[in-house]
Order: structure tokens, then sequence, then C-alpha cells
């Protein structure tokens, strides 16, 4: 069911974007998927987390939404448009309301600041007065006032790139996309440059497709998110869920990275080295996980540790572990190492199983295997609530149409 | 009045040596001809030449695969033409396009005959010049281009060529230096220029003086273009970098 919503900015209806390999003659052999039957839609108003390795498609994958890539088949719908058969002069128009920033900024290099800026202004036939008043109320929103002449080599990268999203800017366009603006950056200008986007977000109202391999920039400022993974989008939702309960080993590589979460098999391996006792791992939903087509019910976890450890009088060191607040909520994992010796132990596990999702590594004397204990909690994890069948739907989910997702 | 010194043997192998006051009357006025004419040939073939070779280099640039018009027949086909022409020593390309020159200009000797091989070399090298310097140019700052809704015309004139600016401004001094070395061959068709001064002048009557003159004029010329290039092309590409 392909039926648009009134607030959907942005649908990929089945897009597949292929490209013909170097040399590769024969039909089949040498083409390459690089976006591989993707359905998803995006709202008016959300900042959409696009995450993957590079070499996943969603640089392709962005670029079919102003068409600078055309799908080998499927549709692409951009403010109630159809613009999968347009031509190149009757895109110019809706490509003057998405706009769009780069990795590398991709000013040019030939023009002042001011000139970058009142670039798309000369395209769309600005009177030259109303020009300079737009190229100043963007220099001042994005808050180079002083920059105006320089040469865009002059700039540091974080100016540079706020010079792209005022130019990006400059024509009022509904959607934003930004192709990883910030992984030229370093981590303080990120900071910098995502609070601008928020900014651009919440202010202008504009829609912005986010690409990154960075998952703490999706945390930061995405509502949304999609996984994508060769070619496919294998993991998607609000930013929450898929943090709290990530259904794709591609997703928790990447949860990981923004966040210390369940210990890596050769951590466990160097605190069994150092701790005697049991070492557990909880993990930390402040908030459940709704059902959706894509994963299955998840109920909070870690929420009552504390309180646990208080009740049956435990002896507990706090070994590893991060907490973070994403879309409003905290997520994370703790690992302790617990003193099996104390009278209330087993209860105490027994109760906290109850209501939270334990990993348990077991002792330095007879340790679990890494992976058994994480498929356990895994498991458990995910049947909390929901239906085996609602799990094998949930592993189509690079097929599934958002649509019924979000209704 | 000159005198001729014979110095040799009898049977006439030997050094003719031009000795005497060589008389500046006669030569000046030739010699400011012959400078007038040579800005003529040259400024001639590189307004034409060099805007038709920007014509040829942007096509050339545009239809390589994966370019704004990418197109491998086009692009093959041009390439090897330019190719075949480029390597051709001027001299013999001009008599080679004798029979064009006739069809196209009416004669083939003369100062006008001259510019008509002359236009089509400097085209052909400077297309590839051309080409050559666009390549450099980001890709990203044409796909930035393209998703601002630029049109592809719009887009060579107002990014790619600016963005290539300070390179293709030396490469039209280049050019300058070579259509003078080609503009010296123009006496051989009977055309004018400091190239056939020199060599009816100096060369052909014993006096290196007069060939040296030309020499010299002609190193000016080139030093003053080549440093006018300088300037600005280091303005470019400063603002670049």
């Amino acid at each position: 069911m392909a039926v648009a919503m009134a607030d959907e900015i942005i649908t990929l209806d089945h897009v597949v974007r292929e490209f013909r390999r170097k040399g590769g003659e024969t039909a089949h052999e040498g083409v390459v998927r690089a976006v591989d039957d993707v359905s998803l839609s995006v709202r008016a108003g959300d900042i959409y987390g696009i995450i993957g390795y590079s070499g996943a498609g969603k640089s392709t994958l962005v670029r079919l939404i102003n068409a600078l890539e055309r799908p080998t088949s499927g549709q692409v719908r951009v403010m109630g448009t159809d613009i999968t058969g347009l031509s190149e002069t009757k895109l110019r128009t809706i490509r003057q309301k998405i706009g769009m920033i780069f990795q590398q900024f991709n000013l040019f290099s030939t023009k002042t600041v001011a000139q970058n800026i009142a670039y798309p202004l000369q395209l769309d036939h600005w009177r030259k007065d109303y020009q300079e008043r737009r190229v100043r109320e963007l220099l001042e929103f994005v808050g180079l006032e002083d920059h105006a002449s320089k040469y865009p080599s002059q700039l540091s990268g974080g100016q540079k790139q706020r010079v792209g999203i005022a130019r990006a800017l400059a024509t009022n366009p509904k959607i934003l996309l930004a192709d990883e603006a910030t992984s030229a950056l370093d981590p303080e200008t990120t900071e910098e440059v995502l609070a601008l986007l928020k900014r651009v977000n919440e202010r202008l109202g504009v829609t912005i497709v986010l690409i990154t391999h960075q998952m703490a920039v999706v945390q930061r400022i995405a509502n949304r998110v999609a996984v994508m993974s060769a070619g496919r989008v294998v993991e998607r939702g609000p930013v929450y869920d898929v943090f709290a309960a990530p259904r794709r080993d591609v997703t928790r590589r990447f949860i990981a990275t923004a966040l210390a979460g369940v210990p890596d098999e050769a951590r466990v391996e160097a605190l069994h080295r150092e701790w005697s006792g049991r070492i557990v791992t909880v993990l930390v939903r402040q908030r459940p996980v709704a059902s959706g087509p894509d994963r299955p019910a998840v109920p909070v976890s870690g929420q009552d540790v504390s309180e646990l450890l208080a009740r049956y009088d435990m002896r507990s060191d706090l070994l590893f572990g991060g907490i973070d607040t994403v879309g409003g909520a905290a997520v994370g994992a703790m690992t302790y190492e617990l003193d099996m010796g104390r009278p209330g132990a087993d209860a105490f596990l027994e109760a906290l199983r109850e209501h939270s999702d334990v990993v348990d590594f077991g002792t330095a004397a007879a340790p679990v295997a890494y992976d058994d204990a994480v498929a356990r909690v895994r498991d458990t994890g995910a049947r909390d609530g929901v239906t085996d069948d609602a799990l094998d739907d949930a592993s189509n989910d690079a097929t599934n149409d958002q649509v019924g997702e979000d209704a | 009045m000159r005198e001729f010194v014979w110095y040799g043997d009898a049977h006439g192998a030997g050094v003719v040596e031009a000795v005497g006051e060589r008389d500046w009357q006669v030569l000046r006025p030739l010699l400011i001809d012959s400078v007038a004419q040579t800005l003529e040939m040259v400024c001639a073939t590189l307004l034409i030449g060099g805007f038709l070779g920007l014509i040829l280099g942007v096509v050339l640039y545009g239809t390589r695969p994966g370019n704004l018009f990418g197109n491998a027949v086009v692009y093959r086909v041009l390439d090897t033409v330019v190719n075949i022409i480029r390597p051709i020593p001027f001299i013999i390309f001009l008599a080679a396009m004798q029979p064009v020159t006739i069809s196209v200009v009416g004669t083939s000797i003369g100062t006008a005959a001259a510019v008509f091989p002359m236009v089509v070399m400097c085209t052909v090298a400077t297309s590839r010049l051309v080409e050559q310097n666009l390549v450099p140019v980001d890709s990203g700052v044409i796909e930035a281009a393209r998703s601002m809704g630029a049109s592809k015309f719009t887009i060579i004139r107002t990014v790619l060529i600016p963005e290539a600016l300070g390179p293709l401004i030396l490469a039209y001094a280049f050019m300058f230096i070579a259509v003078l070395d080609m503009s010296a061959m123009a006496g051989y068709i009977g055309g004018g220029g400091l190239g056939n001064f020199a060599i009816a002048y100096g060369y052909q009557k014993f006096d290196p003086v007069v060939t040296w003159t030309a020499v010299i004029i002609m190193i000016v010329l080139v030093q003053c273009v080549q440093a006018v290039a300088n300037a600005f092309a280091k303005r470019m590409i400063n603002r670049q970098h």
C-alpha cells in the first residue's frame, strides 16, 4: 500500500539503482546494485538519519531524492511530485526546493562567501537588491556576517560547512539533504554544525535527510533512523527504538560506536582475568519500545538495579558501561561483578532478570561462552511480549513499506 | 652602403660576412610592418582559434564518459582527431592544408592564407589544453551546482570555467607563444611578420644583427604576455588555496 499520507514529504517506493561496473559488458555480471529495493518515507519536519558503512549505498540513496541519480526501477516522490521520470529542465524547480550539503563542502573556490550564497539566487533570477538582503540574512543566521567577502580557502572547515548550509538554504527549500556533512570535521566543529542543523529544522521547519556513518550524529539530532547495509535498509524506526532494541548486528556495531554497551569478547576476557566473581551486564532502557512491523515490543530494562542490589544486600562492583539519553530517554548498559557468595545472590539474579535483560558471562572459573551469553539475552529481549510470527515478519523489514509503520 | 667580404677558396665554398652600415632607414619601416603583421596574425589566430578551442575543449571534457554530456563515441572521435592533427609539424601542416586553404580563403599565399591553418592548429591545440585544465575541477562543485538546479550550460559558464580560470589563463599564455612560433613560418607561403623579416633581411642577407633584432622583439613580446598572464593567474590561484 503506497498511498502517500499528507505529511509525507519524501517517499521511496521499491527503489533500485544499479550501476554497470567498469568493463562489465554482460547484463548481470557487471551490474552492482547500489540501492536494492528500498522503500521508505520521510515525514515533513523529520530529521531522518540514514546510517551505513561506506559502500552501503547511502550516498546513492540520498541522490535519488534530488534526482542527481535516477532509479533503475521503483518510484521516488518528493513533495507530492513523482520525480522518477522528470526531465532535467522540469527538475530545476524541484531542486530549488531541495538544498544539499556535502562532506567536502563543494563551495565555489573562485567565488566569495557572499557570491557562493547568492549563486542559487542568481539561478532563480532574483533581483540584485533582494539577493543582497537574502545573503545578509543567511550570513547572520549561520553567524558569518564578518566573512562575506572572504574566499572559501580562507575559512575553517566548520565555517565552510556553515557557508554550505547558508547556500543550501538560500532559496527557502523544504528539504535539506546532508551527505556526510560532518564527516570531515573535528568533534567540536561537528557539534557546532549539528546544532545549526537542528536550528534549521526547528526554526525554519526544514525536513533534513542526513547521511552519515557516525552513529553519534544520528543520536544527537535525528528523530528517525534507517540503517543501510549492502544497498538495503535493514532496520529503521524512531531513534530511541533502534538504540534501545537493535535487531541487526550491523546496527549494534554502529550503536557501540556511540554508546558503550555490552562489552565485547576481548573486554569480557580481560574482565575475567582481573575479577574472579560473576560478571553480568544489565541493559538499560528507560522507556519501553512499542511494536511495529519492523520490531516487536520490548519492555524497559535495568530500571531497578540499585533497588534490587540494596534489597538483597548484594555486594557489587561496577566495571564497565555507558548510558546516554537518546530521543529523551536513557539507553545503555552496565556491567557488574557480583559477589555470588552472598546469601541472597541467586534470588537477586532471578529478581533482576524479571524486569531486565541480563547478559551473564559467568565467573572467571566457569565462564559462559561469549556468543552463548549474548545470544541468550537477545532472545529474551526480543521475545518478551511478541510471537515468533512477528519476529519472522520483522526479518523482512527491508522490503516493508514504512507507510504501514507510520500509520 | 654595405660591403661583402669573401673569405674562401676560388670554388665558392666558404663564408660571406656582411660588413659596413646596414640601412635602418630602409629596415625600420619594414620591421614595424613586420611587428604589426605578427601581432595581427597572432591576435586573429588566438581570438578565433582560442575561442573555437575553448568550445572544442569543453566538448572534449564534457563528453568524457561520466561527465556532463558523457558520450564515449563522440569523445573518442574528437580525441582521435585532435591526436592526429596536433603532432604534425606546423610547417608541414601549412603545406598539407594548402588545398583547404585555397577553398576557404581563396588563395594559398600571403598573411591571410597563413592565418587559416594557424587557426585550425590553434583550435586543436587549445582544445587539448582546455580539456586538461578542466579535468582537475572538483566534480563536487559541479554536483553542487546541479543540486541547485543549474542547467549544464549554466554550469559550464558559471562554475566550470571560473573554477579553472587560473590555469586556463596560463594555458592561453602558452598558446600565445605557440601561435607566435607558427606565425614565424608564414614567410614560407609569402606571408609577412617578424619571422619572415628575420629570415629575409637577417639570415638570407647574412646579417645576424637584423636576425637578433627580430628575436629580441619576440622575446620581449613573449615576456610581456607571460608576465601579465602570470600575474592574473596567480591572483586567481591564490584565492583557491
